[in-house]
């Protein structure tokens, strides 16, 4: 049996695949669930049809990065995906239920009479908020911290609620609306794009807040968090993070206020990745922190190495063909035939 | 402890019923997928419109239910830690990798180029688009292919070592993927697959030729369909005897409660019908036929069959479930097989389309497939309890440590919230069959209904969901 334990850290590989995965999760399921969440906010039925066109034929490809996350956790360390699980039971599971109410209201809603298509309109909303807030809220109660007992959870059913928890969760919503509106100025125009414009100055405004109160939060919660941001000399390089997002916060504000569509999709994209550094320093290398480490949960070498393999040449092909799928939906959204099937 | 709250039993249900979900729209989309795909093919190929009549009317059937097979997938692939935390942390190294492969290998594949196959008619050249459909067909084959593999390696474990720590290590990848029954699963799950896609077409097919509606593209459906039936119907009968004998060999205790075999007897009979006693250990009221059950999985008269009895009690499964689930299934296959034969004579003598008794019998006989699917895999898991791996590991220890007052709440929002988006998928579905194949441009659903004439509504309204 093949295993390269020898040559190169398969944790540490496997850590960063799986970071990157989440990461794509959420820029990726990010902006079709930001959609949801601004769904109703929108000014007439016409951008609402535009909205959702305009990710229709992307969302289960997003989801997949779920999946991938979820599967690639317990391929790869079992013994954090057990233990995270059962942890997060409740939020995990209202967050499947918000993505099953939302995911089928792609396709009924297309089949809908006018009537009843209020039902999935408000399904599509309230499934992408219920998950959007549950993703946040597990965000918060991981970096919290995790009660584990040997390999097992050995916390409450309630320990994800918390002031931090709900902060995150909240910070999610906005971070999610922000992306939604800046991937609608960008599949859309006229009104439906003057609106996201709007939409986005606002939210953006929220977003900053949240990325305050949870970064000044989570030191002040945590004496190990502070002292590995504020002690030299990491400090400056970690200032990097900070700085460099209230650079692109900026240049997102200028550009919400000219007629750019392309770049705060983007700017948005890099404030998340900022923000998802900072988190990946600040819990390094808990994978249940703070009491498993990356390297304690990981599966056998075997295991890793078995994966890895087709990894290596299976994640450019997905990557490849999912940008080629996005080329061919280039373009604006419209909001009828031409989506046609 | 009081059967409701026991976080076992909970937890059981909660799985069983979310997969048992689940595995119905797979059953149906997998077969599908391969049908639209030879559709498309058909009319690429003869350019004749009704093939591509027949492939827009599908498609939108196709997306509703490959929708919900995605969204309760995703619910599984979760619950496995959720809710058997156990299981997983020991079982991690050597499933883990196989459902990492379905994901990279399949689920991308299927997601994305079921976007091209739904939204891409003006986008891609029409070689691009049956393209899509291929793949997303190949898709939910190779998904197929990774999530028996897995499932077979509990039935029948191989190619593996339990660690000092009580944990599972692989050693040969090659027998732990291709374990003992993985093939015949395989084999046999595909082929239940296509016969399930098979009898709904068949019959909406044989709907509409007893309804004198679209009365060419029916033709073009229920005779597909029962060419389908009449060649793999009876193909399904030869693997599921050959799976059967796989399991004789591996799980004999298994086949024993198929069976309804209490004692080892050499030449038993096989029980046609009978009424398991658990804690008797015998049947009631039996009907037999003399060492027809020994003939079959020894292939000698006087062969021994090994008895429930041989195995303490605790290691029994539920003989009830196992036997009766597995008498269905055989049923529907049987009946399936019967439906082929009919269509054959029928062909022969010119009146395939024209006797309207045999498309009643293909309205009634649409669910035929999701039964014998269930059934199956009732039998398949139901008769592995209390084992999760078999004879390796017990169900009962696997269980996260999880409040039993959660798991009853969670199995009770996956109960209502399934029952609600069943019924409204079940509703839509019958909508589009109500409106049929020739349904022009102007009704289809891209403006996401704004646009669509009243008229539609009305019609599908008016048909939908009666006699259907
Ligand atoms: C015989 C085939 C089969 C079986 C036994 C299962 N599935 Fe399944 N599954 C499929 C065949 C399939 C499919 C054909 O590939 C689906 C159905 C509809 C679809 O969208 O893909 C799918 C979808 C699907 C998805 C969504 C994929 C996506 O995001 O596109 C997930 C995560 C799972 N499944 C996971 C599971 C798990 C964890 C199972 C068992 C415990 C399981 N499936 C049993
Ligand atoms: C798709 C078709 C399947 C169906 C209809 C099905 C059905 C069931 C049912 C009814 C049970 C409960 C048995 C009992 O507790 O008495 C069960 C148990 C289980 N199955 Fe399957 N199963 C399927 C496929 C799979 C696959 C592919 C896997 C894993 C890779 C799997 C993993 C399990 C596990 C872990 C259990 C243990 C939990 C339990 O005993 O309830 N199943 N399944
Ligand atoms: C016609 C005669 C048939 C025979 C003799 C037969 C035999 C079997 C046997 C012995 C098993 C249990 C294997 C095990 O758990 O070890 C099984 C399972 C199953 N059967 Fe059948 N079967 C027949 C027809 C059908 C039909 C018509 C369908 C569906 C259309 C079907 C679908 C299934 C499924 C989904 C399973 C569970 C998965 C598996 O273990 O393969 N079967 N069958």
């Amino acid at each position: 049996m093949f295993s390269f334990d020898s040559f190169v850290d398969l944790p540490l590989i496997w850590y960063s695949l799986i970071g990157t995965a989440i990461f794509l999760y959420v820029l990726l399921d990010g902006f079709d669930l930001g959609v949801g969440i601004l769904f109703p906010l929108a000014p007439s039925d016409q951008c609402r049809n535009r909205m959702m066109n305009s990710i229709a034929p992307f969302w289960d490809g997003n989801e997949t990065w779920l999946v991938l996350s979820g599967g690639g956790l317990f391929a790869a360390f079992p013994l954090a995906y057990a233990i995270l699980m059962p942890a997060f039971y409740i939020p995990v599971i209202l967050m499947l239920i918000g993505l099953i109410l939302r995911g089928v209201a792609f396709e009924f809603r297309f089949k809908a009479s006018a009537k009843s298509r209020k039902i999935w309109d408000r399904s599509f909303h309230f499934g992408s908020l219920t998950a959007t807030f549950m993703q946040g809220m597990i965000l918060g109660t991981f970096v919290h911290g995790i009660a584990v007992n040997g390999r097992n959870f050995s916390g409450g059913s309630f320990d994800w609620i918390s002031a931090f928890s709900f902060m995150t969760g909240v910070g999610l919503v906005a971070g999610y609306s922000l992306l939604g509106a800046t991937w609608t100025i960008l599949k859309t125009e006229g009104e439906t794009q003057e609106w996201a414009r709007k939409t986005a100055k606002i939210v953006m405004v929220v977003v900053a807040l949240f990325m305050g109160l949870v970064s000044l939060s989570m030191p002040l919660m945590n004496p190990d968090i502070k002292q590995l941001w504020f002690s030299l000399p990491n400090f400056y390089f970690l200032q990097l993070m900070p700085v460099l997002s209230l650079v692109f916060l900026i240049m997102l504000w200028r550009d919400l206020r000219s007629e750019k569509e392309f770049r705060p999709f983007f700017l948005t994209m890099g404030i998340f990745l900022m923000n998802y550094i900072g988190i990946g320093v600040s819990t390094w290398p808990w994978l249940v922190p703070f009491d498993v480490t990356l390297w304690n949960a990981a599966a056998a070498p075997e295991s890793q190495s078995f994966l890895l393999v087709g990894t290596i040449f299976l994640l450019p092909c997905i990557l490849a063909y999912t940008g080629y799928c996005f080329y061919v939906f280039r373009g604006k959204a419209s909001h009828e035939h031409d989506a046609a099937y | 402890m009081s059967a409701h709250l026991d976080p076992v039993f909970l937890a059981r249900v909660q799985f069983g019923f979310t997969i048992a979900y689940h595995i119905t729209f797979p059953a149906f989309t997998i077969g599908l997928a391969s049908w639209l795909a030879v559709v498309e093919w058909r009319w690429l190929k003869t350019g004749n419109p009704l093939y591509e009549q027949i492939y827009r009317m599908w498609i939108k059937i196709f997306a509703v239910t490959f929708g919900m097979g995605v969204v309760t997938g995703v619910v599984l692939s979760f619950q496995l830690g959720t809710n058997w935390s156990v299981f997983s942390d020991k079982v991690g190294s050597v499933l883990g990798p196989l459902l990492g492969y379905e994901v990279l290998t399949a689920f991308f594949l299927e997601a994305s180029f079921l976007g091209i196959m739904l939204f891409g008619w003006n986008r891609v050249s029409k070689k691009m688009h049956f393209t899509a459909t291929v793949i997303v067909a190949v898709g939910t084959l190779i998904s197929t292919f990774w999530i028996l593999s897995a499932n077979s390696w509990m039935q029948t474990p191989a190619g593996f070592r339990e660690g000092a720590d009580g944990l599972f290590y692989p050693t040969n990848w090659i027998q732990l993927i291709f374990n003992p029954s993985f093939p015949y699963r395989l084999i046999h799950m595909v082929t239940a697959a296509y016969l399930t896609t098979a009898f709904v077409v068949g019959g909406i097919g044989g709907y509409y030729l007893w309804k004198g509606l679209h009365v060419k593209h029916a033709r073009i459906m229920l005779g597909m369909a029962m060419i389908m039936a009449i060649f793999v119907a009876p193909l399904q009968l030869l693997f599921g005897d050959m799976h059967g004998l796989n399991t004789f060999k591996h799980q004999p205790l298994k086949v024993a409660a198929m069976e309804g075999i209490w004692n080892t007897e050499k030449g038993a009979a096989l029980r046609l019908f009978a009424w398991p006693d658990q804690i008797g250990e015998r049947n009631r009221f039996e009907i037999t036929i003399p060492k027809l059950s020994s003939l079959i999985l020894t292939h000698d008269l006087n062969g021994e069959v090994k008895g429930l009895t041989s195995w303490p009690r605790k290691d029994r499964p539920p003989v009830a479930l196992v036997f009766w689930s597995f008498r269905i299934m055989f049923a529907m296959g049987g009946l399936m097989i019967a439906t082929g034969l009919v269509a054959l004579v029928l062909y022969f003598r010119k009146m395939l389309f024209t006797t309207r008794w045999f498309h009643l019998w293909c309205v009634a006989m649409t669910p035929s497939g999701f039964i014998a699917v269930l059934t199956g895999w009732f039998v398949t898991e139901v008769g592995r309890q209390p084992f999760i791996v078999y004879n390796v590991l017990r169900t009962s220890e696997t269980i996260s440590p999880v409040a039993a007052g959660s798991v009853a709440l969670s199995l009770a929002a996956f109960v209502i919230v399934y029952g609600f988006i069943f019924t409204a998928g079940a509703y839509y579905i019958l909508q589009l069959i109500a409106k049929g194949p020739d349904a022009s441009e102007e009704e289809t659903y891209g403006s996401h209904g704004v646009e669509k004439p009243p008229l539609v509504t009305d019609i599908a309204a008016q048909t939908g969901g009666k006699d259907v």
